[in-house]
């Protein structure tokens, strides 16, 4: 037998060696590009709407007035731009949405989680994942298409009914594209997400606590409303506004079914509205440079206003787990 | 039942939906005061609950049914082979069925979500990467920023990539600014899996990999990545599904031609949702109509099997 050869001693570093600094530099600056890419966003809209913003000022905000008035030689006489009436509009059928779905989310999740058994809890599961990855012009057309008869009748029935309450009145019966259905369309996106937010968020209760509930004699109601509940508030919340963020940065879905009319609607049954984003899809083809930029500028509004819901959002989902009792 | 009638003659609702609506307020009435008189309040309230939750289970689903029912009865009419060997370069939106096809449009979509994923791909993974492994300081704000992404609405994507690419720099419309303004939108879909896969592996591999004297860099590329192979390609497939029916980005930023283009630098490039838009808003005939929904049944084809593709992955990596 040949000498053995005994290896080196390894040196002990704590410092991590070169190839680690490099990876380490490489997944850090790949883990940056988010704040990256956010800030471009904001930083080009920002510079292309800035012009239009410094000279509406705050009342690009308040005013309802969007025009550009050529003369014949199609040089553009006088232009104004305010976005109140797109943003009453995106927020009218964004809450309907969220008035709508939620409920009907909270509740389904409810019996997910509490009610169904195994297997059909399964397969619905499956199904409503299936709905949240399907596209949204094919909500859009659906509403349009099928959606539409019946929820222009619910709208006549509600009007029938509530008509004195000024939001569910009518100047002229003109039923049809109105906000009403779009927000029921928008209702019916945002489902799967606030869904399975909420299961997640139930799901996440503490099982002593539960059965405590139980071992006191109380009825699932009961221990639904005395636990759950209480524990998954925050998250239901947050879930609702995820889906607000969602509602009001739709595109195509709300474009198919309202027909978006440049006016302030308060009506949600009258069949006239839109939102931000339907506005810039309407204004785009036809829009010159300053015009475009002004369109710049809207985005610039829709894109804060969905991170400030979205970002709120985020901090009540993910504080849940330190409340409740 | 017979209460359900009454209603309905009370309210003056008609039609199927009219009945399910006055069905569902008999039944959670009539049960509930059926509880209350055979168990008393709490059981009562029970019940109610346990109707109410059923019923919005039953609403949540019927729009599935519907478009699922709507797509499929009236896509399958428009469907011919034609429709994948032809684009519309000859035909308008309102010619007959058999002329055109959606050539144009499929060969866009894979061009435009295939360079999306290509941009999608590093840098998704290394935010996960960055939010696993090596969790610095800013791991916390990152996560947060990646969710917040999540959110952006697809129109301001494409607003983006407008005013800060072709308005300076190409000044043309083209598949791959539609790439890029698809990546935004999937990069946060693909970072979250990816990184809710990463956080499964258990720590011991990665001490087992470390203590074995690699470098973390090794450790990560030959045990943690291969480790979570299967997850990641969920992530990646499940980020197509979110952008592949992507309209409004497409509509701004890439143009949407009728011929077929295959060079992603120039020149208008369709895609599916664009093809049934067009076909939907310049059309009003029976033609156009059925183009639409064909178009649509196609896109749901390729939900449908990327999704599915997905669920097998994720659920036969959970039984190992």
């Amino acid at each position: 037998m040949t000498d053995t050869q005994i290896p080196a001693r390894r040196e002990l570093v704590t410092k991590p060696r070169r190839s680690d600094q490099f990876f380490r530099f490489v997944v850090t600056t790949g883990g940056m590009s988010s704040l990256i890419i956010l800030g471009l966003i904001f930083a080009f809209l920002a510079y292309r709407g800035l012009g239009v913003l410094r000279v509406e000022g705050f009342g690009f905000l308040t005013n309802s007035d969007w025009s550009v008035v050529e003369d014949e030689n199609s040089n553009i006489v006088s232009q104004d731009y305010g976005l109140a009436a797109m943003l009453i509009g995106t927020i009218l059928s964004a809450t309907i949405a969220v008035l709508v779905g939620v409920p009907i989310a909270v509740l389904s999740a409810l019996f997910l989680e509490f009610y169904a058994g195994r297997k059909i809890r399964n397969i619905l599961i499956g199904l409503i994942d299936l709905m949240a990855a399907f596209p949204s012009i094919l909500f859009g057309l659906w509403g349009f298409l099928v959606l539409m008869p019946s929820a222009e009748y619910w709208a006549k029935l509600l009007n029938k009914y509530f008509g004195w309450i000024p939001v569910f009145d009518v100047p002229v019966p003109f039923f049809t594209r109105s906000p009403f259905i779009a927000g029921l369309v928008l209702a019916i996106m945002i489902i799967p997400i606030c869904t399975s937010i909420s299961r997640e968020v139930f799901s996440q209760t503490p099982l002593d606590r539960i059965q405590a509930a139980y071992a006191l004699g109380a009825t699932r109601f009961a221990m639904i409303r005395a636990v759950v509940l209480p524990f998954g508030r925050g998250g239901i919340v947050g879930g609702a506004m995820l889906g607000l963020g969602r509602a009001m940065g739709e595109t195509v879905a709300v474009y198919t079914v309202l027909n978006v009319v440049y006016q302030v609607n308060w009506q949600v049954l009258f069949g006239a509205g839109g939102n931000i984003a339907t506005l810039i899809i309407l204004k785009f083809g036809e829009a010159d440079r300053e015009e475009i930029n002004a369109l710049m500028a809207a985005g610039l509004v829709l894109f804060l206003l969905t991170l400030v819901v979205n970002g709120v959002a985020n901090i009540l989902v993910s504080r849940l787990g330190k409340v409740g009792r | 039942m017979a209460l359900s009638l009454v209603l309905l003659f009370v309210t003056g609702l008609n039609g199927k939906l009219g009945w399910v609506a006055a069905f569902f307020f008999s039944y959670v009435s009539v049960s509930f005061i059926a509880e209350y008189r055979r168990a008393g309040k709490p059981a009562a309230q029970d019940s109610l609950l346990t109707s109410i939750s059923r019923f919005a289970i039953f609403l949540a689903i019927i729009p599935i049914a519907s478009i699922l029912a709507t797509v499929i009865s009236k896509g399958w009419r428009g469907l011919h082979w034609g429709l994948f060997t032809q684009d519309m370069s000859e035909a308008t939106v309102n010619s007959p069925i058999q002329q055109g096809g959606m050539l144009a449009a499929i060969v866009g979509t894979l061009i435009m979500v295939g360079l999306a994923l290509l941009f999608t791909l590093p840098i998704a993974i290394l935010t996960a990467l960055y939010l696993t492994e090596i969790k610095g300081k800013f791991a916390r704000p990152i996560r947060f920023l990646v969710q917040a992404m999540s959110g952006v609405p697809s129109i301001v994507a494409g607003l983006f990539i407008l005013s800060s690419i072709v308005y300076p720099v190409t000044g043309e419309r083209s598949g791959l600014m539609g790439a890029l303004a698809l990546s935004i939108l999937m990069i946060p879909t693909v970072a979250r899996t990816a990184e809710e896969v990463l956080l499964l592996i258990p720590n011991d591999l990665r001490e087992a990999g470390l203590a074995l004297g690699a470098t973390q860099w090794r450790t990560v590329a030959m045990v943690v990545v291969p480790a979570v192979k299967s997850g990641l390609v969920t992530a990646i497939i499940l980020g197509v599904a979110r952008v592949i029916g992507e309209t409004a980005p497409i509509l701004l930023v890439s143009g949407g031609g009728d011929a077929t283009n295959v060079n992603p630098v120039s020149g208008p490039m369709g895609s599916i949702p664009f093809y049934v838009w067009n076909a939907f808003l310049l059309g009003g005939t029976e033609e156009s109509t059925q183009r639409t929904w064909a178009g649509l049944l196609v896109l749901l084809l390729w939900v449908l099997i990327l999704f599915t593709i997905a669920r097998y992955i994720s659920s036969r990596s959970q039984k190992r």
